[in-house]
């Protein structure tokens, strides 16, 4: 127990570089995978077949992969920034599908007079679904984009294979120097997850809250 | 093309929208392809040694063979233990004794929230420093799924059985069933069919899960795939063929879980519970 306490901030600096990189994939993934989503309901055929294809296949690749093709396969290309970036591009790339199909569910659980109405004002495909259709799909999605958020904020811990310095890294590198400790250790790592897990939930309770529909 | 309720039924005018849209999306689409192209063509991605060694090293498929067998072996190990364990988490779940129910909802809970990868260095790292047993990897990978997958498990079964109409437990119980024989005579048998499909959604997650193995040097396919990239240094390449792999046998997984809901579908009506995205999410996943 000794060795957590004395290094607690060395945990807690991993823990909130756990925390921005969460952050930061979530943002991006909610972007991603909004547009996808977009492209997937849109009239044009071509990008349909676009984003079903992104979707299909990253579902179903696991995110390991993901992370190898982006840290191994970007420098190839010329593309080389810093591991921290590389995990942040990887983890979006990844959630960006599953918050594409939470995106496309809800559109799908928008009650269809709703569009039709907005259709019947005159209101082309793009102004239905900003103005009338997606801020409805968004109140309905609140929590299955919760536990993708829960998700990814458990798989930055794959980030530590690469090399990132985050919660998963800062426990291993307590390990590293106080093997004798190692069970509270790892259990102060798995508290720290759990921790930033519930406040996630909380938060995104919270939301749900204030966007419900009222009645 | 089906009727959507998001645009109208095209007009003249509508048409030669969709059309210029879709011809820009068709160039968007084939204007990423080129930059991506144009990117590996400026960096030689598509110098013909990259690509050899996928028809002239008979062994390259060999070692992949064996890392695939290895991921498949941890799968199926893992599914097995997960599933025993699963069900007794459950049964502990829908306990009507406190003192039964409260752990099994800590213990599900605390396996469902914290990262997979986690769990497998518990086992990989902490079992040789404080307890002086020295796990193969093989076996710190199975335990570490197992744990994660049983906690899913155990909900996926609670839902099935929550799922079925409450005649069901009431005559059980008229006909002098104890809670428990309603459970394993009545209940579970009848679940089982129900929560089919989101089984087969999470075997999906934990077919992709056995890639963490690589992280503790447990030679499954990626791992392997890593070791091939050492000596051919062609990661773009290999790592594609090796996502390929994990796509096809992931998608057939998937339609299977597809054609028994479908199925399901048609036996039960709209009864049967509809998958929710985040059970296909997985990669210590929320599900997820």
């Amino acid at each position: 127990m000794g060795a957590v306490l004395d290094n607690l901030d060395v945990l807690v600096e991993g823990f909130t570089a756990t925390l921005s990189l969460t952050f930061l994939a979530a943002v991006g993934a909610l972007l991603l995978g909004t547009l996808i989503a977009a492209m997937r309901v849109s009239p044009v055929p071509p990008l349909r077949l676009l984003g079903t294809l992104y979707v299909q296949s990253v579902r179903n690749t696991p995110l390991t992969v993901v992370f190898f093709l982006v840290v191994f396969g970007l420098p190839e290309v010329d593309v080389i920034v810093s591991f921290y970036r590389f995990a942040v591009i990887a983890l979006t790339l990844y959630t960006a599908a599953f918050v594409a199909e939470a995106v496309r569910s809800g559109i799908n659980s928008v009650a269809s007079g709703q569009a039709e109405a907005s259709r019947s004002v005159g209101m082309t495909f793009s102004q239905t679904l900003r103005l009338v259709v997606l801020p409805q799909a968004f109140a309905n999605i609140v929590p299955p984009l919760a536990s993708i958020f829960i998700a990814l904020l458990k798989n930055t811990s794959i980030a530590y294979a690469f090399g990132v310095f985050e919660g998963t890294q800062a426990m291993n590198r307590l390990i590293n120097d106080n093997g004798s400790d190692v069970i509270a250790i790892i259990a102060s790592a798995a508290l720290g997850y759990l921790v930033l897990a519930l406040l996630s939930a909380a938060v995104f309770s919270r939301l749900e809250r204030a966007v419900r529909p009222a009645g | 093309m089906s009727e959507s309720v998001l645009y109208d039924v095209q007009g003249p005018k509508a048409r030669r929208r969709v059309l210029i849209g879709s011809v820009l999306g068709a160039v968007l689409g084939a204007g990423l392809l080129l930059l991506a192209v144009q990117r590996l063509a400026a960096n030689e991605q598509f110098a013909a040694e990259l690509y050899t060694p996928f028809f002239t090293e008979p062994d390259l498929y060999r070692r992949l063979g064996t890392g695939l067998r290895n991921t498949l072996k941890a799968a199926a190990y893992a599914l097995v233990l997960a599933l025993v364990l699963g069900t007794v988490l459950a049964f502990g779940r829908l306990s009507a004794r406190a003192w039964l129910r409260m752990p099994a909802v800590a213990v599900i809970e605390f396996f469902r929230g914290v990262p997979l990868l986690l769990l497998i260095l518990f086992f990989f790292l902490a079992f040789p420093l404080a307890f002086g047993i020295d796990l193969p990897p093989l076996y710190a990978l199975v335990f570490g799924l197992t744990l994660y997958n049983g906690a899913v498990i155990a909900e996926i079964i609670r839902a099935g059985v929550q799922s079925l109409p409450r005649g069901q437990t009431e005559a059980a119980s008229a006909v002098g069933l104890s809670r428990g024989q309603t459970l394993r005579l009545v209940l579970l048998p009848q679940a089982v069919r129900i929560m089919l499909p989101a089984l087969i959604s999470q075997l999906v997650v934990l077919l992709k899960d056995t890639s963490l193995g690589f992280v503790i040097g447990f030679e499954e396919l990626l791992r392997i795939g890593g070791q091939a990239v050492q000596v051919l240094d062609n990661p773009i390449q290999l790592y594609v063929l090796i996502a390929l792999i994990y796509i096809t046998i992931n998608l057939m997984l998937s339609r299977l879980a597809g054609y028994l809901e479908g199925r399901q579908r048609r036996t039960y009506g709209d009864a049967a519970p509809a998958q929710g995205v985040e059970s296909g999410l997985g990669q210590a996943g929320p599900t997820p």
